[in-house]
């Protein structure tokens, strides 16, 4: 029978895990986003230097399973002394901040590319207007190419971040007390598997939306281009939309 | 091959009066192995209105594109305004020696292109301050002030806080002229700047280049449109096969076509228009 009491309960304990699920989040979106946008620009590179290793870390971290990575930083990485030794020790031998660099490292990959998506969707006559007007690299990309490109990329990058919300739940096998974490506690304690995972999963589902819903107002603030041209005195409207 | 005038003859007729805007020396450009121009001459005096005929394949635009280094030739020289573009071979390819030059000699010659090219995420009011104010660093409200007069004169004042994809072709292409007039250029380039457009929409474009034209500002337009390009232009060029065949003014070009290249080309052009 359903217990409401108990789903309650459950409900109150594992909000307490939010805090941890959204710091690993945010902590890996922001660092990785950043490894992200270089590895990206390697990518976009015709220097096979920064090409080819940039092309390697995305297959990698791509290939493998994040599990195997979280394990990998917080198990391996104690086995070398030199590690031990050095000043990353204190960081490293913290599960949360395994938990974080892994996602933040296999983050990057996805979003690496992403990103080059986005840059390489960019009109390349919007930007040889840019530099046939005196632009420099630098400017361009600053004004005209990375505009464009976050617009057309904000759809797939929000997708990455719903992704990264679910993939902290993998930080709970290392010790970390967040949502699924606290849940598998609480199973461990009251053998109701059911009841734990549906409120954990509607907590998931809830910050999800809220995080889709963000993404949406942002596109659609960034787009005034898609939406109907402001009425004016002639007040003809879209006769032709050819250029895109 | 009789035809087509030396160098040196062709020197002489053009040197005569005003300073040269533009000169190209022996431009040769290729892509690979394949020579697209084979070593062209052409100059602009201040004030003139050149149109560039030919074919498709003929390397028309790519001559243009050569003038604000969009296309960097493989040999010759582009001098604009007396100030000669270095230019180096690096693996291979030419490159421009100082970009800040090349970005210098783009503020003076403004390029409206084929397929518009309005930045979609600005109105149209930020497509035409956005170089004036980030590359040439004037003042915004002055700039501002500037482009809604400019918009004013291309027919599109009610436009301005539009994006470009709420306008049609033909307006989009007279914002693009806009914009590029907001650089306050002493030369105008112009590369097919009605090839895109639906018919009933090239009248209201050329329309306004007239109108440019007639303030006497140096203009290079590579077009298809003769009846245009016979009563804009004081000289015409007709390019064929990378190589300029025959050049002069509109009147004896179009009425008197000495070679027989420009003969056929005129007659399949006649044809095609109305």
């Amino acid at each position: 029978m359903l217990d409401l009491t108990f789903l309650g309960e459950t409900f109150v304990t594992l909000i307490g895990g939010i805090p941890l699920t959204l710091q690993l989040t945010a902590l890996s979106v922001v660092s990785g986003g950043v490894l992200a946008f270089v590895l990206a620009l390697m990518r976009s590179s015709r220097n096979p230097f920064l090409d080819v290793p940039a092309r390697f870390y995305i297959f990698a971290f791509r290939g493998t399973p994040l599990l195997v990575q979280i394990f990998i930083i917080y198990y391996g990485l104690s086995q070398f002394p030199a590690l031990r030794q050095s000043v990353l020790w204190p960081f490293l031998r913290e599960a949360y901040w395994c938990a974080a660099i892994a996602l933040a490292l296999n983050t990057a990959a996805y979003s690496a590319e992403v990103i080059r998506g986005g840059l390489n969707a960019v009109p390349a006559g919007q930007i040889e207007a840019a530099r046939s007007f005196g632009m420099t690299r630098a400017l361009a990309f600053r004004r005209i190419i990375m505009p464009l490109a976050l617009r057309q990329m904000l759809p797939a990058y929000s997708n990455e971040i719903i992704l990264m919300v679910k993939a902290t739940a993998l930080a709970s096998t290392i010790t970390l007390m967040e949502i699924t974490g606290i849940a598998a506690k609480l199973i461990s304690q009251s053998y109701r598997p059911v009841e734990v995972f549906v409120c954990a999963g509607a907590i998931y589902l809830a910050l999800n939306f809220v995080i889709a819903r963000i993404f949406s107002k942002l596109q659609y603030a960034l787009t005034p281009e898609k939406r109907e041209a402001p009425a004016t005195a002639s007040g003809n409207r879209i006769e032709e939309a050819r250029h895109v | 091959m009789s035809e087509r005038l030396e160098t040196s003859e062709r020197l002489e007729t053009t040197g005569r009066q005003g300073a040269a805007a533009v000169e190209l020396r022996d431009i040769r450009k290729s892509y690979g192995t394949l020579e697209v121009l084979h070593g062209v001459s052409l100059d602009a005096r201040d004030g003139e209105v050149i149109s560039i005929l030919g074919s498709s394949g003929s390397g028309k635009s790519t001559l243009l594109r050569c003038i604000n280094m969009l296309e960097v030739p493989n040999a010759g020289t582009v001098t604009v305004q007396g100030e000669t573009i270095r230019t180096v071979m690096r693996n291979g390819q030419p490159e421009p020696a100082d970009r800040g030059q090349v970005n210098r000699l783009r503020e003076k010659a403004a390029m409206v292109f084929q397929s518009f090219n309005l930045w979609s995420h600005l109105t149209i009011l930020e497509n035409l301050v956005e170089a004036p104010v980030h590359v040439q660093k004037r003042d915004k409200r002055e700039c501002l002030a500037e482009a809604e007069a400019l918009l004013e004169r291309v027919g599109i004042a009610d436009k301005r806080h539009h994006y470009p994809a709420h306008l049609s072709g033909g307006q989009q292409q007279r914002a693009a002229i806009a914009r590029a007039l907001a650089m306050r250029p002493s030369i105008m380039l112009f590369d097919e700047p009605t090839s895109a457009l639906d018919p009933e929409l090239v009248g209201e474009v050329l329309k306004v280049i007239r109108n440019i034209a007639a303030e006497g500002r140096t203009m290079l337009i590579v077009t298809h449109e003769m009846a245009f390009a016979r009563d804009v232009s004081s000289r015409v060029v007709f390019l064929h096969k990378g190589l300029i065949e025959e050049e002069g003014p509109p009147s004896e070009l179009f009425g008197n076509p000495r070679s027989e290249r420009l003969q056929q080309f005129l007659s399949r052009e006649n044809r095609r228009e109305p």
